[in-house]
């Protein structure tokens, strides 16, 4: 297929387009959109994890100058359709999690809202509840399916045979944590409902996600709901979907005569009401032949989930496909718990779903005497194992080979804890990485000719700092042969065409494609020399031939790790990742994205855990000086780097993503860095200070 | 209880009515609608909100703002006043060219932490990063920039570019100083500026 996109803006290290906006502060963020007398919703959390609200008493805080009203399950307007009960804020008395929205005060001032809301006084009936993950608690099921779709269990051979007889053997059980996304803009959403429209300005990876869902659970027309959302502060799955307070702000809306109402999420309140990444338990076991080929695999998971609304990650899927085997299964529990509801987080399946593997990996290298670059050679798989379909792109191992070389994996000894300096156990570490490459087809785009060469390129995307403003004004000037200072790109508005969300790595190749395509419209509805005014619309590309092949991003990721021998701290001396993701539009742009998906993937394998604590339901580290998320002074030595690789199969564009594999497998490094430094297996995220104590 | 105060926000007078319990940070976003101070956390852990309060770097959402009636705040959004011609001031400039930055939420008060700290270590001020036995100035180091920035979290994880641009803005600063030009250089020179990006397509010539 040579249906790729000839490149000129494309693959130029553009600074970012909406770059002076960011470092002057003046890009607008969804609380920052000036409205006119706005009233400040600040809610009311519930105390308990589960049972019933008794009684609201609200007279102090309706009592405080300044309060518009309190709302409670008594005065919030309905839901047409309060099925989903994350969503169905104040709709009953029921109590799903600790941390549940149980009343909310409007007032003229944030400082008022705040007070009023610590007035309130809720009374409650209490149940018994659970909000403990064990491997054998007694209410775990398996899902239809998984997350996008994935099977919950899969098997092919007869894994328990062949791991009986396997030559090698490791049979380890892995955890990672909850954590928490932690996005710098806390979630927040300004609603205003003047009688026929809701205008939300919201914090989220994808206007049009919101629209339909609102549209759905208050029962308006799509055209009734408009979200604009041109400036988002991260997002890492978090704002994939609407969470709660959207519909609080959107029905707390409806009582206040036209007056705007902004709910700026707090960052504590983030820890129930905008959703987490499930802990897992990972079960592994790894069979092997003398030379190190694999026998039988299989990985069983226990993951949890909140009773009120089901979220099964896909945990196992990178498994199934990662490495050849002729007998492997994979099987996902989960525990409904009564807790805050998760979702997605960067890299959801794939990232906690490589930890236990690639650790996994690592300890039968130790166990065959192979080198872990070798051992992950003798395993390559010459076609996907779960489906039989030849890779489009896969150079996994070209990865490893460049990474080797630029990281001096040459001077790793292969017995631990052999180096030392100064007091510091020295260690070096690798493991693979894995993104599939998605494209969605719900994508539109309009393009309009304006006057002297302008181009108005229009679709309802979202940059969430992934440099999409950039990325696809590049990719909309050589679609359209166009200097790229001639393109108009409006994006982060539902009056602009459907598109889909900034997520899985799909939003350069889904929405830069649907560009292309409606560029491609363009020329052959109005030619080279178009009329002002002259416009086409066009839908996503069909790309029947892509389902027959198995496309993924692979990397490699290494890290040197220094480990103090006396106190048992870590630190990350040096990161590299080498990865293969199809074609890089901007360099500059791509470079920080991979980075920062590895800064992480540093924090999930150092520092981060939400501890929920079973006696009461809450993450208690609900803060960002208790929740540690990676500072600078923890980065030190760390780059990024990739191999030309144009997929053919991976539509016009021939670029499969690059926001989430960074993050996948790097954990798995350090911690078999740890391994290398200390002699000492942590297979429990995170390697904290405590775990190399001996 | 509400209270009038007057705050020098970047460069201009603005007289303004708060509650007691109003911070610095809220005066700025929700009284003055001066929103380029970002709020992250409202703890002072995260350091989005900092900005440069009587020449100093301070987490405007630690301090109340009838404590600081009279005081000069400068955000990031002025810092750029200072360059003549509408230019960036070198550490947006700096912060631009090594995209220290993804989604730009913490960027401002990156910015304003950075122009800073820069000053603090020209003026000798030593860090835990600082070697006691060093002689002479202090050495911006990558360490020492990693421990004075370290106030200021970014969850895309741009830190490696934010070391690089604060290495870049201290050149500058430096050559400044000695009345020496700018050493910085646009790395793309055909980059379109962002002047072509305003905050809503709408917007746009």
């Amino acid at each position: 297929m040579s249906n790729l996109l000839p490149g000129r803006a494309i693959g130029t290290p553009y600074e970012r387009l909406d770059g002076e906006l960011k470092v002057r502060g003046t890009a607008p963020y969804a609380y920052e959109q000036p409205v006119q007398n706005p009233l400040y919703l600040h809610p009311v959390l519930s105390t308990i994890a589960r049972g019933t609200v008794k009684r609201v008493e609200s007279a102090a805080a309706e009592a405080v100058s300044g309060v518009f009203t309190v709302l409670t399950s008594e005065t919030t307007p309905r839901l047409e359709d309060p099925s989903d009960r994350e969503l169905a804020v104040l709709q009953d008395n029921s109590i799903g999690y600790r941390g549940q929205i149980v009343a909310a005060v409007l007032a003229e001032t944030p400082e008022i809202a705040r007070e009023a809301a610590a007035a309130v006084t809720v009374t409650y009936t209490e149940e018994p509840f659970s909000a403990q993950l064990r491997a054998d608690g007694p209410e775990l099921y398996a899902p239809e399916e998984l997350n996008a779709g994935t099977p919950t269990d899969s098997s092919e051979g007869d894994v328990d045979t062949a791991f009986a007889t396997a030559a090698l053997k490791v049979e380890q059980t892995y955890s990672t944590p909850a954590e928490h996304n932690n996005p710098l803009e806390p979630h927040a959403t300004v609603a205003q409902w003047d009688g026929s429209v809701l205008t939300l300005w919201d914090s989220t990876q994808g206007v049009h996600a919101v629209k339909g869902t609102l549209a759905q659970v208050l029962g308006l027309e799509e055209e009734q709901v408009h979200v604009i959302a041109p400036h988002v502060g991260g997002g890492f799955g978090s704002k994939g979907m609407p969470h709660v307070h959207v519909v609080m702000a959107a029905l707390a809306a409806q009582v206040t005569g036209g007056r705007p109402v902004k709910f700026p999420v707090t960052r504590r309140q983030m820890y129930t009401l905008t959703s987490h990444r499930t802990p897992t338990l990972q079960r592994i076991r790894l069979g092997a032949a003398d030379d190190g080929r694999l026998t039988a695999m299989s990985l069983d998971i226990v993951e949890h989930t909140s009773r009120i609304k089901e979220f099964a990650e896909q945990t196992p899927a990178p498994f199934r496909m990662m490495y050849a085997s002729p007998n492997r299964s994979t099987t996902t529990r989960v525990a409904p718990l009564d807790i805050p509801v998760p979702s997605w987080m960067r890299a959801p399946g794939e990232c906690p779903g490589m930890f236990g593997p690639e650790v996994a990996m690592d300890e039968l290298a130790a166990a065959a005497g192979l080198d872990p670059i070798e051992l992950r050679r003798r395993n390559e798989p010459g076609v996907d194992p779960e489906t039989g379909n030849p890779w489009s792109s896969r150079h996994l191992l070209e990865c490893f080979d460049l990474g080797a070389e630029c990281f001096g994996w040459d001077r790793r000894v292969t017995r631990p804890r052999s180096v030392q300096e100064d007091g510091w156990l020295v260690g070096l570490g690798t493991a693979s990485a894995v993104y599939p490459f998605m494209r969605q087809p719900a994508n539109t785009a309009r393009i309009r000719y304006e006057q002297d060469g302008i181009y108005s390129v229009q679709i309802g995307a979202a940059d969430i700092g992934t440099g999409a403003w950039t990325a696809l004004t590049q990719i909309a000037a050589d679609a359209l042969e166009a200097p790229i200072d001639r393109i108009r790109l409006g994006i982060g508005d539902t009056k602009f065409p459907a598109a889909s969300v900034a997520g899985g790595s799909s939003g350069t190749a889904s929405w830069g494609g649907t560009i292309i395509a409606a560029a491609r419209a363009f020329r052959a509805d109005h030619g080279e020399h178009p009329s002002p005014g002259a416009q086409t619309e066009a839908r996503a590309p069909q790309d029947p031939e892509a389902e027959n092949l198995a496309l993924y991003s692979f990397g490699a990721h290494f890290a040197e790790v220094r480990i103090s021998a006396d106190t048992g701290e870590i630190r990350v001396a040096r990161m590299l990742g080498v990865f293969s993701a199809g074609r890089i539009i901007n360099p500059r742009t791509a470079r920080s994205q991979f980075l920062g998906g590895m800064t992480m993937g540093l924090g999930m394998a150092l520092h981060e855990q939400s501890v929920l604590d079973p006696r009461f339901g809450i993450f208690v580290n609900h803060d960002l000086a208790e929740y540690h998320i990676p500072t600078n002074a923890d980065v030190l030595d760390m780059e990024a780097l990739w191999i030309e690789d144009r997929d053919e199969h991976a539509g016009p564009l021939g670029a499969r993503g690059i926001g989430e594999i960074g993050i996948v497998g790097s954990a798995a490094a350090i911690a078999n860095a740890a391994y290398n430094a200390s002699g000492i297996r942590v297979r429990d995220l995170p390697l904290t200070p405590d775990k190399f104590l001996t | 209880m509400d209270s009038e105060i007057t705050l020098q926000v970047d460069g201009s007078e603005r007289t303004l009515t708060v509650d007691t319990r109003t911070t610095v940070l809220d005066a700025l976003r929700d009284r003055l609608g001066v929103t380029s101070p970002k709020k992250g956390c409202d703890h002072g852990q995260c350091g989005a909100c900092t900005v440069l309060l009587d020449g100093r770097r301070a987490n405007s959402c630690l301090t109340l703002a009838v404590a600081h009636d009279g005081a000069e705040v400068i955000t990031a959004e002025g810092l750029a006043d200072v360059v003549p011609d509408g230019h960036l001031h070198p550490v947006q400039q700096a912060f631009l060219e090594q995209d220290g930055f993804q989604c730009g939420y913490c960027t401002p008060g990156q910015i304003c932490s950075a122009a800073g700290m820069i000053e603090e270590a020209a003026a000798g001020h030593p860090s835990t990063a600082t070697d006691p036995a060093a002689e002479g100035g202090i050495s911006l180091t990558d360490d020492e920039i990693r421990e004075r920035m370290s106030g200021n979290l970014c969850r895309c994880g741009a830190y490696v570019n934010i070391v690089a641009a604060v290495h870049q803005a201290a050149e500058t600063a430096a050559s400044l100083r000695k009345g020496l030009p700018d050493p910085a250089e646009a790395a793309v020179p055909d980059s379109p500026t962002a002047a072509s990006m305003p905050a809503h397509p709408e917007d746009r010539p």
